[in-house]
């Protein structure tokens, strides 16, 4: 073997251990629920425990409704500006991309001092504060969201589609909801999903404003008291990942980006 | 470009049926992205300028520049500041390195197809795997009773935590966690960089009678180095903001600036309002600097490794 294959095979198995071990770790002792053997009683008792699903349905309910407000307000927003506003351009891809110069900790932390007090009060209800939690989780997907459906309007003519359209006595409403949202079904999708993925497991706004009702919160509260439950967990999500990475790729035949998320 | 077009069309007006119907820019036409822009302004500039200008504010309200004053002199922020950026500086330059390694092993290295795919298939998953979960990975890797832990100490005699002075909950716990997913980060926008380098270049190279040494030393690493050194800088502004996994791995017992932001949030503890605003500012300061930089740098590589 050519001394460059060795030294390739070797930096791909000193990466691939330090990826594989922990997870290997992880899932040996979540079999070690029960003194007397291997068993699977810790995922069991993680698929009979209520609040999973609970916190689970929560927190895709808040990414599903954070998805179509994204939709509503970025699809509009991104076409007019390709078509009429072509000036905004610039402005728009700076502060599409801000979200990753304020950190999580930092936009709940400015979210709940501007919103919990006088004159607005947003968290005293429960609708409020989980409409300030799918208004924070609308800016930290907002990158990959707004480049999804931006890179599908420039993958398809709008111009043309438009005028074409317009040509028919189609009016704006009706071409952006039978002719733009239908085109862009795959930018939407792999958007959707870039969403689901980030939002899905978030800890840091959920815990300040809605504390463990969310999925978040919920398996860290469970790593705290749950030794067992919190490995079998970590591998559930694994598969989540997987599962969602998986669906990324399809839905964007392999053409993401890769950019930094949430940790 | 589109305004000449528009232009043509309005002047085209009762001449015929122009395809887009003729406009000048009303302010009907700004309407369509008020929404959006408007959704922005109150979730993402609203808090950041309500930060900003409260971090210029003493306990009455008064304009003080203490609190930024303060961000250096007050021990517990200066030693969180240091721990994130030294946290930040080791993760973003070990996962820069063994990530470019693992991208040039799967791209330029000779390895068979089947390793990059691979690879490509793990580094999405680990980079979308949630910070909580992530944090149980390693407290069963790492932590006291951990299996890694548990092997060394097995094959060496050596308790990591007694003998060697390792704490899964301090500065080299948790890097040795991010770097479970910056080396992902790493990897993936590495690979398409090295997939870009010319066949020509080498050629080139070769035919002028250079080794692939030289090739590597002269030609493509100099182009490879700005897109290099933006991503990590990518990784460093990734790990400075994340707040999860650290909290999920020490329940917030290290001190770093995210985690002092968080504590500020549940309740004062810096006992002093304006000077929790000017932490969160401080923040976002070095992360638009970092950001800036990155952009630049990329912008700058672009001109060569255009695919």
């Amino acid at each position: 073997m050519k001394p460059k294959r060795i030294w390739s095979w070797l930096w791909i198995i000193v990466g691939g251990l330090y990826f594989i071990i922990p997870l290997v770790a992880t899932f040996l002792f979540s079999l070690q629920a029960k003194k007397s053997g291997p068993s699977l009683v810790a995922y069991q008792r993680v698929f009979s425990d209520p609040n999973f699903y609970k916190t689970f349905l929560f927190s895709l309910e808040m990414a599903i409704i954070t998805i179509l407000v994204s939709m509503l307000l970025v699809v509009p927003a991104a076409y007019w500006i390709r078509i009429k506003l072509p000036q905004l351009r610039v402005l728009t891809e700076f502060v599409t991309m801000m979200p990753f110069v304020i950190p999580a900790i930092v936009l709940v932390f400015g979210l709940i001092r501007v919103y919990s007090g006088p004159p607005f009060y947003v968290t005293n209800t429960m609708t409020g504060t989980n409409t300030l939690l799918v208004g924070a989780y609308f800016i930290i997907t907002l990158p990959y969201m707004y480049r999804a459906v931006d890179n599908g309007l420039a993958s398809i003519n709008v111009r043309s589609l438009t005028e074409a359209a317009q040509s028919l006595g189609a009016g704006w409403g009706r071409i952006l909801l039978r002719i733009i949202f239908p085109n862009l079904r795959t930018a939407i999708l792999s958007g959707a999903l870039l969403t689901v993925t980030a939002v899905i497991g978030e800890y840091a706004i959920a815990a300040f404003l809605v504390g463990i009702k969310a999925f978040g919160p919920y398996m860290n509260l469970l790593g705290g008291n749950r030794t067992y439950e919190s490995m079998a967990l970590a591998i559930i999500s694994f598969f989540l990942a997987w599962g969602l990475t998986g669906m990324i790729q399809f839905a964007s035949r392999g053409r993401t980006e890769a950019l930094p998320s949430v940790k | 470009m589109l305004n000449n077009q528009e232009a043509t069309l309005a002047d085209n007006k009762g001449k015929g049926v122009p395809l887009v119907r003729p406009s000048r820019l009303k302010w009907k036409d700004w309407l369509a992205v008020v929404p959006f822009f408007l959704a922005i302004f109150l979730l993402l500039i609203v808090p950041s300028l309500y930060l900003f200008f409260g971090s210029l504010q003493d306990a009455q309200g008064n304009f003080t520049l203490a609190n930024i004053r303060s961000l250096f002199s007050d021990p517990l922020i200066a030693t969180a500041y240091a721990n994130s950026i030294r946290i930040s500086i080791v993760t973003a330059v070990v996962g820069g390195i063994l990530g470019f390694l693992m991208a040039y092993a799967v791209t330029v290295g000779g390895l068979p197809r089947g390793v990059r795919a691979g690879l490509v298939t793990f580094a999405g998953v680990a980079s979308n795997y949630g910070a909580v979960p992530l944090a149980f990975l390693f407290i069963n890797t790492l932590g006291r009773t951990g299996l890694m832990t548990a092997f060394i100490s097995l094959m060496f005699g050596l308790n990591l935590y007694d003998d060697l002075n390792f704490n899964l909950y301090s500065f080299w716990g948790v890097s040795i966690t991010y770097l479970y997913f910056q080396l992902p980060l790493m990897i993936l926008i590495t690979i398409p960089i090295l997939e870009g380098l010319k066949k020509e270049w080498r050629e080139a190279c070769e035919s002028l009678g250079a080794n692939n040494f030289t090739y590597w030393v002269r030609v493509a690493f100099p182009i490879l180095l700005p897109s290099l050194l933006g991503t990590m800088l990518l990784l460093f502004g990734n790990s400075f903001g994340a707040y999860a996994t650290a909290y999920a791995l020490t329940g917030g017992l290290i001190n770093l600036a995210t985690i002092l932001i968080g504590q500020q949030i549940y309740g004062d503890v810096l006992h002093n309002v304006g000077l929790g605003y000017a932490l969160a500012v401080g923040m976002v300061v070095i992360m638009a600097v970092t950001m800036a930089v990155y952009y630049f740098l990329r912008r700058y590589s672009e001109r060569w490794l255009q695919k």
